[in-house]
């Protein structure tokens, strides 16, 4: 058993039509019990940026005070909100300090950065837990399952979707993968960011 | 080994070594599946000096989590004995990992009318044995011109399974049914155990059916209130064991023989509860649901 299944619970995030969606798992577990049904993994950083933790849950909640800690020092210091991109490179390298002696979390990026010309671009990234950076064109995913949701999201994806569309497709992605995981589900949660609002809703999944 | 190769061979005559054996019977060509035709089945075994250590290194998860093999494990079942016979529930998850390899498995083996015999460990012993042990209590049956008791069969299974201590056989089972003295239930496991009793529960998610049948179980409980709790109990394990749920199987063993009382999905009894049924609440089980409605949004 790795210590990255120690806990349980799986995030993904996918790209839209000038909107991105993150979305997680609700189970906090203890290996095969169930110790809480509203674990939530998902955290905001800005209005137009959340990120999802996945893995071992007190490295998750050490990660989250640190990245908070340098999200602050980076706001002071710029007076400005932090871009998407420029948080997952914070990330990646806040994880690669502890290179030989890893945090076992996974984090998955998913925001809404600016364009010169005022717009939004949608931007989504993942890194592994010494902060190697993916950014996908289309979904990221980390957590125990996955594997499930590598295969449901390439089945359900599509580009350009509408966030109502996108919702839908990222809603059915995890609740279709997770109950294909034993160590996630128990309900979830999800984020769709757009340029104006951001829309979170708790989904009823399979409490088994 | 060989000594055991010749105590389960198919027939008295002196037999040789496995390996060199190219000389299959009829029924092996046929797969008969083992089950040879004086009744005792036969099993090819690797031509090894010693073959239950190369099934060991090959299958054994806990010494070797990224062995080849995975036996599928992770179960919860239940029977208890009350005034009205015994009820048998049962989950539905088979897992390998933590994948979730199938939510609909038939984890009651109907032996014949008035035996059940539960499935926890691995699949393939349990079922294949049971089986056999079926096939047993019919001869016993057309021999003696009587059924089989339930003591008789599970102590028939109990001697087999022992006679393969150390061979790797993996099964956690629980023999139940109605014979001349009445309701009866008896938990045989692969390390030869055999036990009878009122209230047993096996598996990975046996734990916390305990914990709801306990508070619950008395002798004197209604049929309704029984299958409820059985029913109730394995909710629970489901619940909170992360290799117990999908649906639940809920058997009632009356005089006359068993009986399939239904297949319950374990997320609706969470919401809706079984529904308006005697002995259920009208709600879902769930804590949250029955504390605070409004907490989930439904986006279906």
């Amino acid at each position: 058993m790795s210590i990255m299944q120690y806990n349980g619970g799986s995030v993904i995030a996918m790209k839209g039509k000038e909107c991105v969606a993150i979305a997680s798992d609700l189970r906090l577990g203890n290996q095969a019990l169930t110790i809480s049904c509203n674990h939530e993994k998902i955290f905001p950083v800005s209005d137009r940026v959340y990120y999802g933790l996945a893995g071992l849950a007190t490295d998750v909640d050490t990660m989250r005070q640190r990245l908070r800690y340098r999200v602050n020092m980076y706001t002071i210091k710029e007076e400005r909100e932090i871009e998407p991109e420029t948080f997952a490179r914070l990330t990646s390298s806040a994880l690669y300090e502890h290179r030989f002696g890893p945090m076992f979390v996974e984090p998955v990026i998913a925001g809404l950065s600016k364009t010169p010309s005022g717009g939004v671009e949608p931007f989504i990234a993942a890194a592994d837990l010494i902060g190697c950076l993916n950014f996908a064109k289309d979904f990221v995913v980390a957590g125990t399952a996955s594997d499930k949701l590598y295969g449901v999201a390439e089945g359900l994806w599509e580009p350009d979707l509408e966030a109502d569309d996108l919702f839908e497709t990222i809603s059915q992605t995890l609740l279709n993968a997770v109950d294909r995981d034993a160590y996630s589900g128990w309900g979830a949660i999800v984020h769709v960011i757009t340029k104006d609002k951001v829309i979170t809703r708790k989904l009823r999944g399979r409490m088994d | 080994m060989n000594s055991l190769v010749s105590k389960f061979s198919t027939n008295n005559i002196p037999k040789q070594d496995v390996e060199d054996n190219e000389e299959y019977s009829d029924s092996m060509w046929a797969s008969s599946a083992g089950y040879a035709t004086n009744g005792l089945p036969t099993f090819r075994l690797p031509s090894l000096q010693q073959p239950t250590d190369f099934l060991r290194l090959h299958t054994d998860d806990h010494a070797d989590p990224s062995c080849r093999i995975k036996i599928k494990h992770g179960t919860t079942t239940l029977a208890f004995r009350f005034k009205g016979g015994v009820i048998v529930a049962v989950d539905s998850r088979a897992t390998a990992g933590s994948y979730i390899a199938s939510g609909t498995v038939e984890k009651v083996i109907r032996i014949n009318k008035f035996l059940l015999g539960t499935m926890a460990g691995g699949a393939a012993d349990c079922q294949y044995w049971e089986t056999y042990l079926g096939i047993m209590c019919r001869l016993h049956e057309l021999r003696n011109r009587e059924r089989i008791s339930v003591a008789a069969a599970s102590k028939y299974l109990s001697n087999l399974v022992y006679s393969y201590k150390g061979m790797g056989l993996s099964m956690g089972t629980m023999i139940c049914g109605w014979d001349k003295t009445g309701p009866a239930i008896f938990y045989v496991d692969s390390d030869g155990t055999r036990l009878k009793g009122d209230l047993f529960s096996v598996g990975s998610g046996s734990t916390f059916a305990y914990g709801v049948l306990d508070q619950g179980y008395h002798w004197d409980l209604s049929d309704e209130d029984a299958q409820e709790l059985g029913r109730r109990s394995i909710y629970a394990a489901g619940h909170r064991d992360a290799f117990s749920g999908n649906t639940i199987n809920l058997f009632h063993i009356k005089q006359d023989g068993w009986d399939f009382i239904g297949n319950y999905d374990v997320s609706k009894m969470h919401y809706d509860g079984p529904g308006n049924i005697p002995g259920a609440p009208g709600t879902g089980y769930g804590y949250e649901v029955r504390t605070n409605p409004e907490a989930c949004v439904v986006a279906d």
